[in-house]
């Protein structure tokens, strides 16, 4: 199912949560809304789901006006950040809950429910727990639960908010290559909220970056991180050095720093080059090494320019050795921006 | 525009109509079972008269009633008082075996009946009691007398300061008190600076749930008190003996006193929730 | 003479010498706690209640005990005492009932609405602690007597409210009133909205959302405030006595059974109907108890 969000606007109080979002969802994606906290994202996933309403514009699924239909007449799945399960309910009747409310000829017969809770709890591999209590179950095993309960419903977008936030790291990181899976085997669209880029950059086909009610950049996780659209993109995902400094003439210097930038306005702007952008070179700035640390295959190098300005260089394994004493670097590719 | 989106109702909003059926059935029944009680009593105490009502509150043995029942809170609530610091402070800021079920000791008055509650000491220090004849050969009279009055009184208002403090005691922890002494402070300078501080809004909103049971015990009280005029009588124990003898003026001038009372208590204890919202730190019910 | 240790003492502090030093004495009294006052404050509590509580409490099963257990019996059941029973249970169950059912409602407009008068309503819910039984006994008596406020509507009808079970049920719907509103408030104000917006976005109407998550949840609060308003209607003596007729095997509550046998001076006799309602309250106590536990396991 496709969705498009046109020019929506929503404010708590006089606060802007939304700012005219334009939005198209493709059928079948897996898309990220990343951002920082307070950046509306989590707003927005409301909004397509039914839980809040815009103030103005448009939500479309498949074309048609669903802007101010109830969450329950939009067959969205919802997958909240504690889980909300029914905790008096085991878990074969949280899983089934949603087949159970439907009356008439929309509700299947028992024996059809229950081979859909079956075969659900083997998708999310929790066979054999339909009859526990949601008590009884780990953080990752509930968020599974959720997970299936949503689907159960065999729902047309598969909504998600922050859903490992409460996880700890390692559960986290297996439930981010269930979710890929769980998204590959059912085909359906799926949007998850998170404040993680690298959860985001790692899961999604694509990634929208939020930021104060605003979409900065939609694309793939490459194009995010390695075109970023603006200083905020390019400072939120990924890791960059940042430098402040003037443009002119389509070149950026800030004291030593010279960089290429072209297409950028004369003018005050911020450059930013990402670790790994640093790379050695006699005919760059000299910089004094202060630390180089070895870890795993890479190096971490500190370093302070002569001008006192401290960056990070990301370096290979084997070149740890070089990094000693006073060096001289160049940036490869920088990103700059009119401030 | 927005006006569109609030017509929407959100999903955990009820339907309006339902709102409205709920809070006029809540209304309609509340009004029935409480306003209309403390209305009528009013209104039979001025059916002859604000005057008529004025002297049935003011004859000697209507004031003696008044006076029994004022000191009678007034050695109840502060005994209960102390007792309810002493107990919190025992339970709240140590360790040791056996909290819950001392706890529930303290609480066992709220569970008995106050008929029952009035039998236990009329069994003690009534004349056929354990220590009936020692009293009588010391010429002390405690049931049929002021004494047991209070000494009931003090029963079934036990655990009312208890139950406040306990609760907002454990919940404010030890880390203050522990810092104090740590710093060289005395028990008693710690709970007086210290503690006592923090717990005095639980505290006075125990002392009014205290004072106004206190003031209006009537089954405990009944059963010790031998109902004797202008003696062994508090104001609610008044009222019956007025009901009973068809002075429904009278009956109902002294009940309207008491519903003053109980009106100025609630008053107060609204004023406290809105003014400290943490002071019900012990939810759940009487 | 004291010097200070200097290293060669350590050195010379073999196993031998440690052993010859006495080890310290455990103190009699472990402190329970860094804060001073345990002795005193338990001390003062313990006692206290002993003396005012649990002593006299005694007194009430000592002298039923008096009897031999067939005696006891034949008190405890005989058909005046069952009567009784089942006039203040029965009643006390009715009202809880009727409190259980509105006391919900009360707690869901009080939780979730806002309307005007709210501040008011919340202040009268706890009208039944402030006032005085008596002052609504008389004032429950007086309205539902044949040509009181409501009783004047009540006799064409056909229906006596005042002087039988009826009233009774009346007065302990107006008593037991404030327990199932405080106790579900705070369960249904800590309630999670997520749970609601769930079986919202599953497809559940706002009915089915009720019934199915929340009244459940609602659960164990309810049982134990149904429980406690029960346990105070069993008891009730003042808001009682004046509206309930008062005539032994057909509208006499068991708390005047006992004042009646102490007014012949039957102690055992009272002391033995005593002993049966303490077993109630006991018996309450422990299902309150047990509920909670219960409830306890889904969390």
């Amino acid at each position: 199912m496709t969705i498009s969000i046109r020019s929506v606007e929503k404010k708590f109080g006089r606060y802007p949560a939304l700012n005219k979002v334009d939005l198209e969802i493709a059928d079948g994606e897996l898309l990220a809304l990343l951002g920082p906290s307070g950046s509306g994202k989590t707003t927005l996933l409301r909004t397509i789901a039914g839980l809040e309403f815009p103030d103005e514009g448009q939500v479309l699924f498949d074309g048609e006006d669903v802007t101010y239909a109830s969450a329950a007449a939009r067959r969205v799945g919802f997958v909240f950040q504690q889980y909300a399960l029914f905790k008096h309910m085991t878990v074969a009747k949280n899983i089934a809950f949603g087949l159970d409310v439907r009356k008439g000829q929309d509700k299947p017969s028992k024996a059809e429910i229950a081979r859909r809770v079956e075969d659900l709890l083997k998708l999310v591999e929790l066979e054999g727990l339909g009859q526990r209590y949601p008590s009884q179950l780990s953080g990752g095993q509930r968020q599974r639960v959720a997970l299936s309960r949503a689907l159960a419903v065999q729902p047309s977008v598969l909504l998600l908010d922050e859903p490992f936030g409460a996880l700890d790291a390692t559960v986290r990181k297996s439930l981010r290559r269930e979710l890929r899976r769980v998204h590959d085997a059912t085909g359906v669209t799926t949007i998850f909220v998170t404040h993680d880029q690298e959860e985001a950059l790692e899961l999604a086909d694509r990634v929208a970056i939020l930021n104060q009610g605003r979409i900065e950049q939609i694309g793939t996780p490459d194009q995010v991180h390695d075109q970023p659209a603006s200083a905020f993109v390019c400072g939120f995902v990924g890791e960059a050095n940042s430098f402040q400094g003037e443009v002119s003439s389509g070149r950026f210097s800030a004291g030593a720093l010279a960089l290429p930038a072209s297409g950028v306005r004369d003018g005050a702007a911020m450059a930013y080059v990402r670790p790994h952008d640093f790379v050695l070179d006699d005919a760059g700035f000299e910089v004094r090494v202060d630390r180089a640390h070895v870890q795993g295959a890479l190096t971490t190098v500190n370093a302070t320019t002569l001008d006192g300005r401290r960056i990070e260089i990301s370096a290979s394994r084997a070149e740890a050795a070089r990094f000693q004493g006073a060096v001289r670097v160049a940036a490869r590719k920088a990103h700059v921006y009119a401030a | 525009m927005s006006a569109v989106a609030t017509r929407h109702r959100r999903a955990t909003d009820d339907p309006t109509w339902a709102k409205v059926l709920v809070i006029g059935t809540v209304m309609a029944f509340l009004a029935l079972v409480l306003i209309l009680p403390l209305v009528a009593v009013f209104a039979e105490a001025l059916r002859k008269g604000l005057d008529a009502a004025l002297a049935a509150v003011s004859n000697p043995d209507a004031l003696a009633a008044v006076k029994l029942t004022l000191i009678t809170a007034a050695i109840a609530v502060p005994f209960n008082a102390v007792f309810g610091l002493c107990a919190s402070w025992a339970i709240a800021k140590h360790d040791f075996w056996g909290k819950p079920f001392l706890i529930t000791l303290i609480d066992l008055p709220f569970s008995v009946s106050p008929v029952v509650a009035g039998l236990i000491y009329v069994l003690v220090f009534g004349l056929q009691g354990w220590m009936g004849e020692w009293l009588l050969d010391n010429d002390l009279k405690i049931i049929f007398a002021v004494p047991g009055i209070v000494l009931a009184t003090i029963f079934v208002t036990f655990p009312f300061v208890a139950r406040e403090l306990i609760p907002l005691m454990q919940e404010q922890g030890t880390s203050e008190e522990e810092a104090a002494v740590s710093m060289g402070a005395s028990g008693l300078y710690t709970f007086w600076r210290v503690t006592a501080p923090n717990v005095r809004w639980g505290l006075l909103y125990g002392v009014l749930l205290c004072n106004a049971r206190a003031m209006g015990e009537f089954g405990a009280v009944s059963v010790v008190s031998g109902h004797i005029r202008g003696l062994t009588n508090t104001m609610p124990l008044h009222v019956e003996i007025l009901y009973n003898e068809y002075d429904f003026v009278g009956a109902f001038a002294v009940a309207a006193l008491l519903c003053l009372l109980a009106v100025v208590t609630l008053l107060l204890k609204t004023a406290l929730e809105v003014a400290q919202p943490d002071v019900r730190a012990g939810r759940g019910g009487h | 003479m004291w010097r200070a240790r200097t290293l060669d003492d350590d050195q010379t502090m073999t196993a031998d010498t440690a052993e010859r030093r006495p080890p310290a004495k455990r103190p009699l009294f472990r402190r329970r706690s860094a804060i001073p006052g345990f002795g005193l404050t338990m001390g003062v509590t313990l006692s206290v209640l002993s003396l005012i509580v649990l002593i006299p409490l005694s007194a009430v099963v000592l002298k039923a005990a008096q009897q031999s257990p067939a005696e006891f019996w034949t008190v405890a059941t005989s058909q005046r005492a069952l009567a009784a029973y089942r006039l203040t249970f029965g009643a006390a169950f009715v009202a809880a009932l009727v409190n259980g059912i509105f006391g919900v409602l009360t707690a869901w407009a009080l939780v979730r609405y806002d309307f005007p008068g709210k501040t008011i309503v919340n202040a009268l819910v706890d009208l039944p602690f402030a006032l005085p039984t008596a002052v609504a006994g008389i004032a429950l008596a007086t309205l539902y007597s044949p040509n009181g406020w409501i009783g004047q509507f009540l006799t064409p009808l056909g229906i006596k409210a005042a002087y039988n079970p009826i009233g009774v049920t009346i007065a302990l719907i107006f008593i037991g009133l404030p327990f199932v509103v405080r106790t579900i408030e705070p369960v249904l104000r800590d309630a999670a909205e997520d749970v609601e917006e769930a079986a919202a976005s599953l497809g559940a109407s706002r009915f089915d959302t009720i019934v199915r998550i929340v009244l459940p949840a609602l659960a164990p609060a309810w049982l134990t405030g149904f429980a406690l308003a029960f346990a105070r209607g069993v008891g009730e003596y003042g808001s009682v006595i004046f509206i309930a007729g008062n005539m032994p095997y057909k509208s006499e509550i068991a708390p005047l059974l006992i004042i009646i046998q102490l007014e012949q001076f039957e102690y055992a006799r009272a002391a033995t109907i005593a002993v049966v309602m303490l077993a109630v309250s006991f018996t309450m106590l422990l299902v309150i108890n047990a509920i909670q536990a219960w409830s306890r396991r889904f969390a």
